[in-house]
């Protein structure tokens, strides 16, 4: 592997040809048997040839300048872009009334009280397989995606293609377009350069702690947040945070950006996987575009030349700094910008557009032998793809379910061991519990807690004194809290262990219940 | 060095020299860890100035930041009793009858008072405060006391301890042994008596004449027992040293008493009184003078005053 191109195999054959004439096998034999002056004899110092060296495995990154282009998937990059990034910063700050008890941010991660709200919903962390399935769903989401439109993610939405999008446009904003910005970079470090470097460059900080500083608000009051923050009263992991987002949106963004795709990002290779002949790419096609030659030769030689005249705007364009016409490559991001270039190149020169264009392989075959090619939604409609929207809507679907019927009262309930029980002055026996009840409602709501299945049965607990016992007790668990309680409950002196349930009911209109088996202990009558 | 060549199969220089043909390949280590070693060395160079490090004699050296592991403790120690000074203060200040009135309060001193039960109690009470019948430690979970369940009460019993030689008279208490009193018949009729009482027996007529002459003084005409000087109730269910006959007859001949050391010569007066609210919150706890019905109880709110300093 360390040589992948030796120009020639003979010199790599490890296996030792015997020189007699009798026995020529390939197969490596010992150099010792099958030479045996060889091991003695003195290797000879000499420099090897120079195309034997192993080739460096390091590329250094070449700077990429794509150049402006305009055109309907520019344009539609630009309205992603803004939907994207204003879901992004405007999110925090949106109110959502839940009246005194709990917090008015529309969504917010509370960790420190370890609930999680999203406009009418609200999780609680043992309820966390809801954000587990809404996972779930976005990797599936990007299951159906990739099968049906290829690499539309990577094209568009992915954050780290949003904001390598927006440092580009900084980029062409302070240095002006691609040819300024080449004729920038090779030039010498003057004054005027260290100038312009370092306005780019603050414009980086300032997206970059722009883009960390939304990020805590989502983890906190958003308006108080954001006062304590330029107060300096913020939590500590506050600043922390935005100063690591800040370093890692300039360093992901700034510096990296088209290398963090082709190197770091594992989606590409998955994508790779999932995609097959009826995926949507972005596809050079060469067979109407090959050989190139420039409109005066094609004018000149008319037949000879294909559609492609080397203008290599498609190539300009790239983010990601490829060359679309060598075909289907791991850097294509399916950006499109190349189809925007090309399509006006063809405008100009009065050829049809789609030189470049969205096509499966399967069009391509069928389009180069002459058919028609299929339309697009035959392919957005085929077994893969539904298959995976199917799962993905069927998790969804339960996720919503689960969401409609989950109950906000819960109990649970954990007899004491050590005595299992005891017996009172008047010969009764007495088991204790520790009653954990869950008000989910944010709002304090009165609860009823009744003995099921225990004959003769009467509680009181910790609150409520045992000269009020009786077979239902009520209490008040607070809003959003869960309510730790002692319960004592007690049976006549002839009762056997066995097992009952305790019943917990909420006292409003919603009247939900919640039913935990449990077990009375009581003394082995002899 | 002179002999340095790059070796053909591999692509790599050699280091230069030879030993009986044998050469070495220079594949020298990657440079980040290289670097990485050398910090390594750095920082050690640091920790050795700033930390405890070089073994001595009978101690290592202190370190310029002067740091020890059971300084680091104490500092930790430290810093968790200012934590809780707030709540220990207003324990402190807090009258332990009161303490109910206080429900967040009460909480805490229940916790707290759980880990010191554990530390000083459950050796005899056990973990689980279920005393123990066989050795005679009371169940402090149910409802019978011997000395009051109330919150004062309680206070009391684990302040100065039970039957303790120095106490002033309040937990002081001994029972005769009857032993040589009765003949044989007289003492089955007793304990059938005292058996009665709870309805475990029928009634004896000899019994309650001899019940009535020796034992009522103390357990009253009923059963009902005096919290004021520790005679058990004999007419419930809860027998501290065996309900059966034998077990009766045994603790009239040759009475045995608990004794309860003064936990307030040990442990300060915060910790007694969240072991009190602990014990109280076990399921027993009784209202102040509220059950306290047929014996005179003249202890309860009066001395409840005087509990906070021991």
């Amino acid at each position: 592997m360390g040589n992948p191109d030796t120009p020639d195999d003979a010199k790599r054959d490890w296996a030792v040809t015997v020189e007699d004439g009798i026995a020529k096998s390939n197969e490596p034999v010992s150099s010792a048997v099958a030479d045996p002056a060889a091991t003695t004899r003195r290797h000879e110092p000499h420099e090897p040839p120079r195309e034997t060296l192993p080739e460096k495995l390091y590329e250094a990154r070449k700077s990429i300048h794509n150049k402006r282009i305009d055109g309907p998937f520019r344009r539609f990059k630009w309205f992603v872009m803004l939907v994207t990034l204003g879901i992004y910063y405007v999110t925090p700050w949106l109110r959502w009334e839940r009246g005194p008890y709990a917090p008015d941010q529309a969504v917010l991660v509370d960790l420190a009280n370890r609930r999680f709200y999203m406009f009418g919903i609200e999780i609680w962390p043992h309820e966390f397989y809801f954000v587990a399935g809404l996972l779930i769903m976005a990797g599936i989401g990007l299951f159906v995606i990739t099968s049906a439109v290829g690499r539309a993610w990577c094209g568009y939405a992915c954050p780290q293609t949003v904001w390598t999008d927006l440092f580009q446009h900084i980029d062409r904003f302070v240095d002006g377009d691609r040819n300024a910005r080449i004729r920038l970079e090779n030039a010498p470090w003057t004054w005027g350069k260290v100038f312009r470097r370092g306005f780019k460059w603050s414009i980086y900080l300032a997206i970059g702690f722009v883009t960390g500083g939304a990020w805590i608000l989502y983890f906190a009051d958003a308006p108080t947040l954001f006062r304590d923050f330029f107060a300096l009263e913020a939590a500590p992991v506050a600043y922390a945070t935005v100063a690591i987002l800040t370093l890692t949106t300039v360093t992901l963004g700034g510096f990296m950006r088209e290398q963090v795709c082709i190197y770091m990002c594992p989606w590409p290779r998955i994508q790779t996987a999932m995609m097959d002949e009826k995926s949507l790419m972005v596809t050079y096609k060469d067979w109407r575009g090959e050989p190139r030659g420039s409109v005066k030769k094609a004018a000149k030689n008319p037949g000879q030349f294909g559609d492609c005249i080397d203008c290599t705007q498609c190539v300009q364009v790239c983010p990601t700094g490829i060359d679309i016409r060598e075909g289907p490559q791991i850097g294509c991001i399916t950006c499109a910008l190349c189809i925007d270039a090309c399509d006006k190149v063809m405008k100009d020169i009065g050829r049809p557009r789609g030189l470049i264009d969205y096509a499966t392989l399967e069009d391509c075959e069928r389009e180069a032998a002459g058919e028609a090619p299929k339309p697009a939604w035959r392919y957005l409609l085929r077994p893969r793809t539904m298959v995976y929207f199917t799962i993905w809507a069927g998790i969804g679907a339960a996720l919503l379910f689960a969401l409609g019927v989950r109950t906000h009262t819960e109990m649970t309930v954990a007899p004491d061991r050590n005595p299992p029980f005891m017996l009172m002055s008047d010969g009764s026996i007495r088991n204790s519990f520790t009653l954990k009840i869950r008000n989910m409602e944010s709002r304090p709501r009165d609860m009823e807690i009744a003995l099921e299945g225990l004959e003769g049965g009467v509680m009181w607990t910790d609150a409520i004194g045992r000269d009020e016992a009786a077979a239902t007790q009520t209490v008040t668990v607070a809003a959003d809290q869960v309510r730790t309680i002692r319960a004592y409950v007690m049976a006549p002196h002839d009762a056997k262990s066995q097992d009952f349930a305790f019943t917990v009911t909420s006292l409003d209109e919603q009247r939900e219940s919640d039913h935990v088996e449990t077990r009375f202990d009581a003394p082995e009558t002899p | 060095m002179a002999n340095k060549r790059i070796d053909q199969p591999t692509g790599t220089e050699t280091v230069g020299h030879e030993w009986d043909g044998i050469e070495e390949l220079n594949t020298p280590l990657p440079r980040w860890w290289l670097w990485t070693f050398y910090l390594t060395i750095i920082f050690a160079i640091g920790y050795v100035i700033a930390y405890p490090a070089w073994p001595m004699i009978d101690r290592a050296t202190a370190g310029m930041l002067g740091w020890s592991s059971r300084g680091a403790l104490a500092q930790e120690m430290t810093a968790a009793d200012r934590a809780q000074q707030s709540f220990r203060e207003q324990l402190a200040a807090i009258d332990v009858v009161k303490l109910r009135d206080n429900p967040e309060l009460m909480q805490r001193a229940v916790a707290g008072g759980a880990a010191a039960f554990k530390v000083n109690c459950s050796q005899c009470h056990g973990s689980g405060a279920a005393g123990s019948q066989t050795l005679g430690y009371p169940n402090l979970n149910d409802d019978d006391w011997l000395w009051g369940g109330d919150l004062a009460a309680i206070h009391y019993s684990i302040d100065r301890g039970i039957r303790q030689p120095d106490d002033n008279e309040e937990r002081q208490s001994v029972m005769p042994s009857f032993d040589g009193a009765f003949d044989s018949a007289q003492l089955d009729a007793v304990t059938q008596h005292v058996l009665s009482l709870s309805g475990n027996a029928d009634a004896s007529a000899a019994g309650a004449q001899i019940y009535g002459d020796n034992c009522a003084a103390c357990h009253g005409p009923a059963g009902q027992g005096d919290r004021a000087q520790g005679a058990p109730r004999l007419n419930d269910q809860i027998w501290l040293r065996g309900g059966t006959a034998a077990d009766i007859k045994r603790q009239i001949l040759n009475p045995r008493m608990g004794a309860m050391p003064a936990w307030g010569e040990r442990l300060d007066p915060v910790t007694v009184k969240m072991l009190t609210a602990y014990v109280y919150s076990l399921g027993g706890g009784e209202e102040a003078q509220a059950e306290i019905s047929d014996s005179a109880e003249p202890q309860p709110e009066a001395e409840a005053g005087n509990d906070g300093q021991p």
